[in-house]
């Protein structure tokens, strides 16, 4: 065997309390996709921050190229042929694409070369991007196309991905995975992270997989099934949701005509909006981001006012109740982001509990908190959702994006819920926590509660939905049973979809 | 009233020396805002650049020690809310009210010998040529050096942000620290310069007061310069130009109501005296535009 481009041997890193990685060795050679796999906290961002020189190992060794490689910091990594795109991108608002790449380079040439070389290589590769935007005005996709553009422009032998598609459009992954095969045939290694394991079988050759920092496991991902990877790195059998036929109950919510002005810039205006949703229904609804997904959950939470009557609940027009009311008559909802809407990042988890559940929790009485028992409602959360924490005093933002969108979700279904509304519920999710996330939906559907899951996820929706609707452009398509409807069906939902793909479900 | 005493050319000639310590100080501080860090100790390390100057000055008898040593001083003064922010983590909004008030103290203590004392003279460059040229001559090319090394200083901060590398190193970590720490800039050393560049130009504005402007040591003489210069750097969204013009058009009016008190105009002093501060923040909110830097005020710990 000829010598790897990159070899980790016995790689420990632990910090106060966790061992992130534990004795990790594993091998990338040229031109290979080598896909990452594991849990949130399973300590893959450690792997490869210090793989990129964020952090130091407290012992083991890398070579790259047959020589001793130990980046102090980023810059020796890039100087040494090793780029990263980072998960929260890290890119610069309030500057153009231009300055946003030049500060990702070692040596970087003025300017206007960069604007020259950015043109060049968004031809070669088919991301096109134009150098003087200001990155703030970008969109999820575009962003991440100057930050793949900067690592290319320095021409890398590995490059690192952090779970490059979660905030990507179906088509923009495409766009994606075609840029990086034309990368591997061009002999540049990628170690690529993702949760979505349907994503590595179609991209990579080889996986690693981590657990609690441990290697538990190599496989070929286009020889082993997607679920058996998940139970790889889960350790344990994973639990496919189960769904029991059941006959619909009365209808609970109604929107009638509901149409609404867009509530800033950028975002959608809802038109016309007529739903049904029956008790112990599960309603998909399917679309890409930014077609009104975050409007209609507004719409529904009492977070945007509506028109009179646009909004029944068991009969009664809700429409001009604020949130908390409707929370008290039991119409909940959480939204997508949970870092700033759905948890508020430095208070506490019990704090946020209250946030949300003292109405129906009755967590306060004549304004005073009951801090005793809003401390046992966020454990009896933190317990039944597996959310890992210390305990519920400590801050929202001290938890990983799983563990809290666990907390948040839980939140809400803990609070037993006629109807709930949920955007995006298993967002940067893990497979296991997904799949629970995904029970506990259903379990409440069971139990005789209306749920409206909001998705860009088809595969979900297709896996817990009674019923599927599309969203397009603020219009909501007729729902339809779930149950049976094929791709090719969905897709003509999804679009009046301009230029949709809806490859994704195939996998 | 009478008007024919204000000479139009000696009014806009003076326009120039009011205005330039508070550009000074406040071009400092945009540059530290740039770097994210918010510095409400403006008015201290002014004041203490004051203090620092004229002692240096007298004992040395020369004004250009005077301003080296204000601006060490100011430097030195921030060091300590650097220490303290970057370092300790400590809310950048309170120790910059802190620094302010121990900078008032300090500068009282240091200065109790001084009261009274001149300064040495600092006299006005006589350029030749441009200075001859008739209106424009006097007003722009007949000032003391100081006034041209703060203009060359403000002009030197614009083309730093704007073209060199390291202007956009500083402005990436103002703008979001975690991206800037992530690609491997180092943003505690970063903005720690940042500060003491700020410090420096808030000494070089306080010392400008006690040598030239007064030119002599009083308590508490800078009387909010540092405040305002804040105020300036704000409204004028962070960028060197508007900073310049804001500086200016409060000098300008700070010059004229000076003039028109003197000329007994018929509004009352108070009105007049609160004249620069209201047309300043007027002028500037109307032509505001532009963000705060992302990152602005936040402290930076690595591990997070």
């Amino acid at each position: 065997m000829t010598e790897p481009l990159l070899r980790l041997s016995g790689l420990t890193k632990a910090y106060p309390g966790v061992v992130a990685n534990k004795d990790v060795s594993f091998n990338i050679g040229r031109g290979e996709v080598h896909a990452l796999l594991g849990e949130n906290g399973a300590g893959k961002s450690t792997l490869v921050k210090t793989i990129y020189g964020l952090v130091k190992p407290d012992a083991g060794t890398m070579t790259l190229e047959g020589q001793p490689f130990q980046p102090p910091e980023p810059r020796a990594a890039r100087a040494a042929g090793v780029a990263m795109v980072f998960q929260h991108f890290s890119l610069f608002d309030a500057m153009n694409v231009a300055e946003n790449i030049a500060l990702g380079m070692e040596n970087p040439p003025p300017q206007a070369e960069i604007a020259a070389q950015v043109r060049n290589v968004s031809d070669q590769y088919g991301l096109p991007l134009d150098p003087d935007r200001v990155v703030g005005e970008l969109s999820a996709g575009e962003r991440q196309r100057v930050e793949i553009i900067r690592c290319l422009l320095q021409d890398p032998k590995l490059l690192i991905m952090d779970e490059p598609t979660s905030v990507l459009t179906p088509q923009e992954v495409d766009i994606l995975f075609e840029t990086l095969r034309q990368l591997r045939a061009e002999g540049t290694a990628i170690l690529y992270i993702s949760h979505k394991l349907e994503e590595i079988r179609a991209l990579c050759d080889n996986a690693t997989v981590l657990r609690l920092g441990e290697v538990v496991g190599e496989c070929d991902p286009r020889q082993t099934s997607a679920r058996d990877m998940a139970e790889l790195m889960v350790g344990s059998t994973l639990h496919v949701p189960e769904k029991a036929d059941k006959p619909a109950g009365d209808v609970v919510l109604s929107l009638n005509g509901l149409s609404a002005k867009a509530p800033h810039q950028f975002g959608t205006a809802l038109r016309d909006i007529t739903l049904d949703v029956r008790k112990g229904e599960v309603l998909g609804i399917g679309g890409v981001a930014g077609n009104g997904q975050d409007e209609l959950v507004a719409a529904l939470s009492g977070e945007m006012k509506t028109n009179k009557a646009m909004i029944t609940y068991k009969g009664q027009n809700i429409a001009h109740l604020p949130p908390n009311a409707r929370r008290k008559i039991g119409l909940l909802a959480a939204p997508e982001e949970r870092m700033g809407h759905a948890a508020a990042p430095d208070m506490s988890l019990t704090e946020n509990a209250i946030l949300t559940a003292m109405t129906r929790e009755k967590l306060t009485s004549n304004g005073f908190l009951h801090w005793a028992k809003a401390r046992n409602f966020a454990q009896e959360v933190i317990a039944a959702f597996d959310v890992r924490t210390p305990g519920p005093q400590n801050a929202a933002r001290s938890l990983s994006g799983g563990n809290l969108q666990k907390f948040v979700i839980g939140r809400e279904i803990m609070q037993t819920p006629e109807v709930l509304v949920v955007n995006q519920p298993t967002w940067g999710v893990d497979a296991s926590a997904a799949a629970a996330i995904r029970q506990a939906l259903l379990d409440l559907a069971e139990k005789g509660s209306a749920v409206i899951v909001i998705s860009q996820d088809l595969d979900e929706l297709m896996e817990i939905s009674d019923s599927f609707a599309a969203l397009n452009e603020g219009r909501l398509s007729a729902p339809r049973p779930a149950k049976g409807l094929t791709v090719e069906e969905i897709g003509l939902m999804l679009g009046g979809a301009h230029d949709m793909e809806v490859a994704h479900v195939e996998g | 009233m009478d008007l024919s005493s204000i000479n139009p050319i000696l009014l806009l000639a003076s326009l120039m020396v009011a205005a330039t310590p508070i550009m000074l100080a406040a071009i400092g501080e945009l540059v530290v805002e740039r770097a994210g860090v918010l510095n409400l100790g403006v008015e201290g390390m002014t004041i203490t650049g004051a203090v620092c100057g004229f002692v240096v000055a007298v004992a040395t008898s020369s004004p250009w020690l005077g301003f080296l040593g204000a601006a060490i001083g100011g430097a030195v003064l921030s060091l300590i809310f650097g220490i303290l922010t970057q370092l300790f983590l400590s809310n950048q909004v309170a120790t910059g009210l802190a620094l302010t008030l121990f900078g008032l103290g300090l500068s009282a203590l240091m200065g109790q010998g001084y009261i009274g004392i001149k300064a040495p003279e600092f006299p006005d460059w006589y350029i030749p040529l441009l200075g001859d040229i008739p209106v424009i001559g006097p007003i722009v090319f007949q000032h003391d050096p100081m006034v041209y090394v703060g203009l060359a200083i403000v002009a030197g901060v614009w083309a730093f942000l704007k073209y060199s590398r390291a202007g956009l190193i500083l402005r990436a970590v103002g703008e979001n620290h975690e991206a800037a720490h992530a690609l491997g800039y180092h943003v505690v050393r970063v903005r720690m310069l940042a500060i003491m560049f700020g410090g420096a130009c808030a000494g070089l504005g306080g010392a400008y007061l006690s040598l030239v402007r007064v030119p002599q040591w009083t308590e508490g003489m800078t009387a909010g310069a540092g405040w305002i210069a804040l105020a300036i750097v704000v409204f004028a969204s962070w960028r060197p130009g508007r900073l310049l013009l804001g500086a200016y058009l409060f000098g300008g009016v700070t010059v004229l109501q000076l003039n028109l008190q003197a000329a007994g105009a018929a509004i009352g002093v108070e009105y007049l005296s609160m004249a620069p501060y209201l047309a300043t923040i007027a002028v500037l909110v109307i032509m505001r535009a532009g963000r705060a830097p992302g990152s602005l005020g936040q402290s930076f710990h690595a591990s997070r």
